[in-house]
């Protein structure tokens, strides 16, 4: 079968979107896209109603049937109808689980890793050593109520003692699921499986009991995708069987339905392989900040569950405290009258900043959100824990050991960002900054936004099984997320090391596709910001000695970059970047590179 | 006619309202279809299983998990009070025995011969729900609650602390403008529920708690004293469960804020009645707002009238609240809602109302916009 036409819809918590993908000159691209809000919640308590009244708007705009009353209609006959029709979900909260294992660093992190990587929120992790008696353990699972429990621990062949005592204190709990009080909670059994026959004589009762590959069959070795499929069958059978409409959205789509995290992680692992690049990700919601990352093929995903833009905004100037947020705005602010305001953003959350001076503090705290969620991805994406390694004794005097981050900054070749602050912002170079700024890229970086937040439904496309159409729902997911989703902002290079040292760090020549030259000089704590579009171009960087932009210390770089809407960036401010403590100061540098960047011009006049 | 749905605040005289009261875990109904119920009342009950304690019996005694049945003393459903023996050697000869004590009174759930772990349970805990408002029983959800039927005012805010709670309304403040300083509050107030104008003042908060004031009404309360009042840094907006004896309504938001006119005046002209307020907030999906519950006599003839829906969003003529900086919590009404997306100073591009604030006409998004809903 020739896939011509897609509807794609994913069913977030406050709004559903679709999208329709058709087959035009001999390729995918995006060519509508509807909303509506999602109708999880009384007085509709049926997902489809907001699924169907998306697909309405698309239908409007198209000008295309696509219903059949209340059915979408497929296949495509004609020129009304789509070929096929997919969803995500992360109404009603999402996938909500919680996680076991025996050793808190080691199975219950492979634990969390899996579910994360399902797209869940982890609620919590229990470990026999996490210092928690077991009535504390009990009374904690039975206060979370979790939509599904992961229970790993121990290596295949090991002690079992451990594992079987965690499942001794899941009985003792007796966790109901947080949807309906008629069915058993779905527990996946991913552990030690000399265990397994024990497991289910303590479990297999009381729980909807699944076994599943040991999530770590030998300490140096991750299992994570058995345990990762698991949750997704688990999520459907159970967890959407439970959710108002969803067995009928269900029997709608081509594809099982996936959970919006878990597809847009799905997506970036696919796109990271194809270009054999290092990707991080994030999406920075109004409760959450998700970051994706993969390094050295490694794919892993974070949740930060209290940061966001709006519901949790308080939460963000808790953690970040008022001076972090403050050393992004470019004037003097009464901070008692600040934290009101954004007590009043907290309790109003679909409000959006009318005036200049609110749009920058906004952004001031999204830069926070970010590095916050950016500081737990980084200590979460480690090298598995507990490993021996051999050692020479040219290591004999490194310290570096298991459990290393893997994000390394000066690796990183593409950041993409969104979620309304980033996506929405009303200049391209402010999600630039914004990025820049929290996430402080090393090296060359191209930055990137998602347009409308289409990486969920691309992701669920992107991971179809029906082997007749699965390649082709992938080629049509990659085309439409180079075509339509990603907006190109353009590439971020920043010399790194001693660049106070040097009175021009690094000198950049720069040969634009029309043969246009161009040399450039940057120096310490300058920001500079050139226009160029999405197009090739050849750059030799020559940073000074003690400075390095990629290949080392001092070492030149001859490489083609890309430009984008907002361009060239080039950032000579150092990492890790310093903000002067003193207010007039702060001012000053933060007016300077806000200029140079082009970001608030008003604010510069 | 132009229209937008902006969800608000309620701001109701006489409305039906229908309240459900339900239990944590099933249990039983103690009242039934059509009776009538005062806010103290007790409408259903039930008991918590009790608290889980776990003993390593086999590494306690320094057996082997498989033999502790052996040493137990006690069985599976015996129940033992705390300090009593559970398990025991046999020791050398009858000398050198080693025991088990219970740490607590419960009953022995299990003892595993895998792990060696005796777990026992204590007493359940009784939970009980009280009818919160006056009113009827309309509808019995069988061994879980009920719903109870009520007429009466209804007024929404926008945030509070502290639960459930109930007392006659006393206005403080001579208007809607006037804050409530700590003078103004005495052990008088003691069982009330103060309404305010503008604002209350940490202070004077303190000392609504110390005077046992049993609740507070307000327009604004400032976000960075709750930090004192609740002992943390509030960073996400989900209260209720605080323990504090005078709850606090705000409604309008944080910072100095005159109350609503309507919310005001309904609230001065049911001066001396007895209400039913809950400081429970949630603002998440499934939003959860603060209210102001006064039943009213009911009046079956109106009733037709009560049952009608009367979210029917913003139109030309709404009256609109600010809800966000400029005109922040200014009241106006709705002249005009282009189609067309327009440029604010912060050049976000967004869908605006045209309202009129005290004579003069102002573009405001219409996402900072909330309809006041009054009947």
């Amino acid at each position: 079968m020739k896939l011509r036409s897609i509807l794609a819809t994913d069913c977030g918590s406050t709004t559903t979107k679709a999208i329709l993908i058709e087959f035009i000159d001999g390729e995918y691209r995006l060519t509508h896209r509807g909303e509506a809000p999602t109708t999880v919640e009384a007085p509709f308590e049926d997902v489809t109603r907001g699924v169907l009244n998306a697909t309405m708007e698309v239908e409007e705009l198209s000008g295309r049937k696509i219903l059949d009353g209340d059915n979408i209609s497929t296949p495509q006959k004609g020129d009304s109808g789509v070929d096929i029709y997919i969803s995500t979900s992360s109404a009603g909260g999402g996938l909500q689980m919680m996680v076991a294992g025996v050793v808190k660093s080691m199975t219950g992190e492979s634990a969390e890793r899996a579910a994360l990587g399902a797209g869940s929120i982890v609620m919590d992790v229990l470990a026999s050593n996490d210092g928690r008696k077991p009535h504390e353990k009990i009374t904690r699972i039975r206060q979370l109520r979790p939509d599904m429990i992961l229970l790993s621990g121990g290596i295949d062949g090991g002690t079992t003692k451990h594992v079987i005592e965690l499942a001794e204190i899941l009985a003792a709990a007796n966790p109901q699921p947080r949807l309906g009080q008629d069915y058993k909670l779905p527990v996946i059994y991913a552990g030690n499986k000399k265990a397994t026959s024990d497991i289910e004589r303590t479990l297999g009762e009381l729980t909807d009991l699944d076994v599943t590959e040991n999530i770590r069959p030998v300490l140096e070795q991750e299992n994570l995708k058995p345990s990762r499929d698991k949750i997704h069958d688990l999520f459907m059978e159970h967890v959407m069987q439970q959710a108002p409409g969803y067995k009928k959205l269900m029997s709608w789509t081509d594809a099982p339905i996936m959970p919006t995290p878990g597809a847009v992680g799905a997506l970036i692992e696919m796109v990271a392989k194809k270009e054999n690049i290092s990707v991080v990700g994030v999406d920075i919601g109004g409760a959450t900040t998700d970051i994706f990352s993969v390094f050295q093929d490694q794919f892993n995903r974070t949740v930060s569950a209290n940061l966001g833009m709006s519901y949790s905004i308080c939460n963000v100037l808790a953690e970040a405290s008022l001076p972090n947020v403050l050393r992004w705005v470019p004037f003097d602010i009464d901070e008692k009258e600040l934290t009101n305001r954004i007590g009043n953003k907290m309790i109003r959350p679909t409000t959006v900043p009318q005036s200049l001076e609110e749009l920058v503090i906004e952004q001031a705290i999204a830069r926070e959100a970010l590095r916050l969620s950016f500081v737990q991805h980084k200590a979460f994406a480690v090298n598995l824990k507990g490993v021996q390694k051999e050692r020479t004794i040219s290591d004999a005097f490194e310290q570096s050991d298991s459990g290393q981050s893997l994000v390394d900054m000066m690796e990183l070749d593409l950041i993409v960002g969104s979620g309304g602050v980033l996506s929405h912002a009303p200049r391209r170079e402010q999600s630039a900054k914004m990025l820049i700024d929290s996430f402080l890229p090393e090296g060359i970086t191209s930055l990137a936004v998602d347009s409308i937040f289409m990486m969920p439904q691309l992701g669920v496309m992107a991971n179809i099984e029906n082997k007749e159409i699965a390649e082709q729902a992938r080629v049509a997911a990659l085309e439409v997320f180079e075509k339509d989703c990603l907006i190109r902002l353009g590439t971020c290079i920043a010399p790194v090391g001693k660049l106070s040292g040097s009175e021009i760090p690094l000198q950049v020549n720069l040969e634009f596709k029309n043969g246009e030259k161009k040399d450039i000089e940057v120096r310490y704590g300058e920001l500079i910001r050139i226009e160029a579009e999405y197009e090739e171009i050849k750059a030799v960087l020559t940073p000074a000695k003690g400075v390095d932009v990629g290949a080392g210390d001092g070492e030149q770089i001859s490489t083609t970059i890309f430009g984008g809407q907002v361009g060239i960036v080039f950032d000579g401010r150092g990492r890790p970047l310093e903000i002067d403590a003193s207010s007039s100061k702060r001012i000053s540098n933060l007016k300077k590179w806000s200029e140079a960047m082009n970001e608030y011009p008003e604010i510069g006049k | 006619m132009a229209h937008s749905y902006t969800p608000g605040l309620k701001v109701l005289k006489n409305t039906k309202i229908l309240k459900e009261r339900r239990l944590p875990l099933k249990g039983a109904v103690s009242t039934s279809l059509g009776n009538s119920v005062k806010p103290d009342d007790i409408i259903a009950k039930t008991d918590l299983p009790g608290n889980v304690q776990m003993v390593n019996v086999a590494n306690q005694l320094n057996v082997d998990a498989s033999d502790v049945k052996e040493v137990m003393v006690a069985e599976i459903g015996s129940e033992v009070v705390k300090n009593e023996l559970i398990a025991e050697t046999k020791g050398l000869f009858g000398f050198f025995k080693s025991s088990v004590n219970s740490p607590v009174s419960g009953t022995i759930e299990s003892i595993s011969d895998l792990t060696g772990q005796v777990v026992i349970r204590e007493a359940p805990l009784p939970v009980e729900v009280d009818a919160y408002i006056e009113g009827v029983i309309d509808e019995v959800i069988e061994k879980e609650g009920v719903v109870i039927k009520s007429q009466g005012a209804f007024i929404q805010g926008i945030f509070g602390i502290g639960g459930e709670s109930r007392g006659e309304i006393k206005i403080l403040s001579s208007d809607r403008d006037a804050e409530i300083s700590a003078d103004m509050i005495s052990t008088d107030h003691e069982g009330l529920i103060i309404v305010g104008g503008s604002f209350i003042s940490l202070d004077a908060y303190k000392k609504a708690l110390d005077c046992k004031v049993a609740g507070v009404v307000v327009g604004g309360f400032n976000y960075y004293d709750l930090d004192e009042v609740l002992g943390y840094t509030l960073g996400v907006a989900i209260t209720g469960s605080e323990d504090l004896i005078t709850s606090l309504i705000v409604t309008e938001g944080y910072g100095k804020i005159q109350m609503g006119q309507q919310t005001f005046d309904l609230l001065k002209n049911n001066s001396g009645k007895l209400a039913s307020i809950n400081g429970a907030t949630q603002i998440r999906a499934g939003v959860i707002r603060p209210e102001i519950i006064i039943p009213i006599k009911s009046n079956k003839d109106d009733e037709a009238n009560l049952d009608k829906d009367k979210t029917v969003g913003m139109t030309e003529g709404s009256t609109v609240r600010v809800i966000r900086s400029p005109n922040f919590g200014k009241i106006g009404t709705v002249k005009e809602l282009p189609a067309e997306l327009r440029q604010m100073e912060s050049e976000t591009m967004v869908r605006i109302a045209i309202i009129e604030i005290d004579g003069n006409k102002v573009e405001i998004p219409r996402s900072n916009l909330e309809v006041v809903e009054t009947d």
